[in-house]
């Protein structure tokens, strides 16, 4: 594996300084930064070849549409789906939701129906299928979890009834950390006849994503969570579905024939990506995910392992902290709350100190009225990060509690 | 005291340090001192919703003056809402709409204390003068 320093030097932002001292980010579960090979693919797009793909016929629409049709087979070898038309391009995780609530509540559910997400979800797995419900009379039910903050699997066994027509559950959760056990939910499911959907907003970066092995009807991600473009997003679907569902937007490059009478739909993928695409960052993504690949998933995975280690020990160390979210298996991520200080109080020290991490609900409310709690901060790492800055924080955190106390 | 003579006091105290940290510890200590709502008035009437941490006020109009009281589950929040209290507390209604609060941009509470959308400074200030208004047009 590169080594660290070599690791850092592709990501030009973290040499930043903020209120005059270096940057320490780990506000990762929120969007990670982007490596100058993302940046200098998506300018060369913009001062290369910028021109709208699958239309023109001439040389620079052509490169930008063989460009994005390269990155959307990278999208496919990387999360190992079967065929290019199973990978769309979307706006992210909450625009690929958004479709897949829309297009299948339109095509196969009724009135009575279920649709079963888990507790863990964030607001992006919560609210399409909430309005897809309301839409249709059917019932949004609830996987509920322990006090681990994990998915209560007997439970969501017993949750698997006839009405269930859809599971949508995340692959880890954004606000505590739990990897959730999906592939087993899936083999669950599919012996119950129900298709599920996986939320890979935090999953994707997180070690080997395998659709095909997964055996998940859907897998949604963005590729701002994967050091990608903001803006741009992917829908894997196996093809028997993306063929059923009718498309959820219409428009341009979606259709084979307009006639005011009647339009016919263009073949897969296309008939998902209405309008012009975000082409640019669809090949920043390729290049993000090339990236990925260069430094090593397992690397990767392994690396973020140890400094979740690390800072578990670390910050467990520091007397009235308490961590929320304690899975044999967690991405890395430490959500905690200091004894009798606001989330908001000890986030705003911590960023005068120049260091970056989310506080609040974390876009996951409901996982964190399970716990009683008004929201959390939380610490997200990942490959890039070092083991000085866990101690950064660490130091920080004391210092919040010398300030407070 | 004009409200401009608090509001230079204010922008006085904050410029004796030049750390932030020394800075949000004066804050720190504001918040402990703010004319605290009374616990039973903590309800959802009073509540302005900030983005991350909770905020209640409570107006009331004696002698042709507006007089508020306060409080939060977090304390940097507290602070700005005191510093708010300290100007505009026990003004009359036109006082307060009318209120330049320069302070704000001059001690950099704006800039550099806090993201406002998350500590609710402006809601704070929305929502003061809107009681402002209220008692003004109502005159009780």
């Amino acid at each position: 594996m590169k080594d660290i320093s070599e690791i850092r030097s592709d990501f030009p932002i973290l040499a930043t300084k903020v209120y005059g001292k270096p940057l320490v980010y780990l506000d990762n579960g929120a969007t990670t930064q982007k490596p100058l090979s993302v940046i200098n693919a998506v300018n060369e797009v913009l001062t290369g070849y910028n021109a709208n793909i699958h239309r023109g016929v001439h040389a620079i629409s052509d490169r930008a549409s063989e460009e994005y049709e390269k990155a959307r087979e990278k999208v496919r070898g990387f999360i190992n789906a079967g065929k290019r038309e199973e990978v769309i391009f979307t706006s992210g995780t909450t625009g690929s939701i958004n479709a897949v609530a829309f297009s299948f509540g339109e095509r196969f559910v009724h009135r009575g129906d279920e649709i079963l997400i888990s507790c863990l979800e964030h607001h992006s797995n919560i609210v399409p299928w909430q309005m897809m419900c309301e839409r249709k009379g059917a019932r949004l039910k609830i996987i509920p979890i322990n006090d681990k903050g994990e998915v209560i699997i007997e439970e969501y066994l017993k949750l698997l009834s006839r009405q269930v027509k859809l599971v949508a559950v995340t692959q880890a959760s954004n606000a505590l950390g739990t990897v959730v056990p999906v592939k087993k939910m899936i083999e669950s499911a599919h012996s119950a006849g129900i298709p599920v959907l996986v939320d890979g907003a935090q999953g994707i970066k997180h070690g080997v994503t395998n659709v095909a092995d997964m055996d998940c009807d859907f897998y949604v991600y963005s590729g701002h969570k994967i050091y990608g473009p903001t803006g741009i997003g992917v829908l894997y679907g196996k093809e028997k579905w993306l063929t059923e569902l009718p498309p959820y937007q219409g428009g341009g490059d979606m259709v084979e024939n307009v006639t005011f009478e009647k339009t016919t739909f263009n073949v897969l993928p296309f008939k998902f990506e209405a309008g012009t695409t975000n082409f640019p960052g669809a090949i920043g993504l390729g290049a993000a995910l090339d990236y990925v690949l260069s430094v090593g998933r397992e690397n990767i995975r392994y690396r973020e392992q140890e400094l979740l280690e690390y800072a578990t020990q670390r910050l467990s160390s520091i007397p009235g902290l308490r961590i929320y979210g304690d899975s044999a298996s967690k991405i890395s991520t430490v959500s905690f709350l200091l004894e009798g200080i606001h989330q908001y109080d000890t986030g705003m020290i911590l960023d005068k100190l120049g260091i970056a991490v989310r506080t609040g609900t974390h876009c996951a409310q409901p996982v964190m009225e399970r716990f009683g709690i008004s929201g959390t901060v939380r610490a997200s790492m990942c490959f890039y990060n070092t083991r000085e800055e866990i101690d950064i924080l660490g130091t920080g955190i004391e210092k919040v509690i010398s300030m407070f106390s | 005291m004009t409200i401009s003579q608090i509001q230079d006091n204010i922008v006085e105290e904050f410029s004796v340090f030049d750390d932030w940290m020394d800075k949000y510890n004066l804050l720190i200590d504001m918040g402990k001192d703010i004319p605290r709502i009374d616990q039973k008035f903590k309800t959802n009437d009073h509540l302005i919703e900030g983005c991350q941490s909770k905020v209640w006020l409570r107006p009331e109009f004696r002698d042709d003056r507006v007089y508020f009281t306060a409080d939060s589950d977090a304390i940097i929040t507290k602070g700005i809402a005191g510093l708010l209290i300290k100007v505009l507390s026990g003004r009359t209604p036109d006082e307060i709409i009318s209120a330049d609060l320069y302070f704000i941009d001059r001690i950099g509470l704006r800039q550099n204390l806090s993201p406002t959308r998350s500590n609710g400074l402006l809601s704070m200030i929305r929502q003061m003068k809107l009681y402002a208004m209220a008692f003004k047009a109502t005159g009780r």
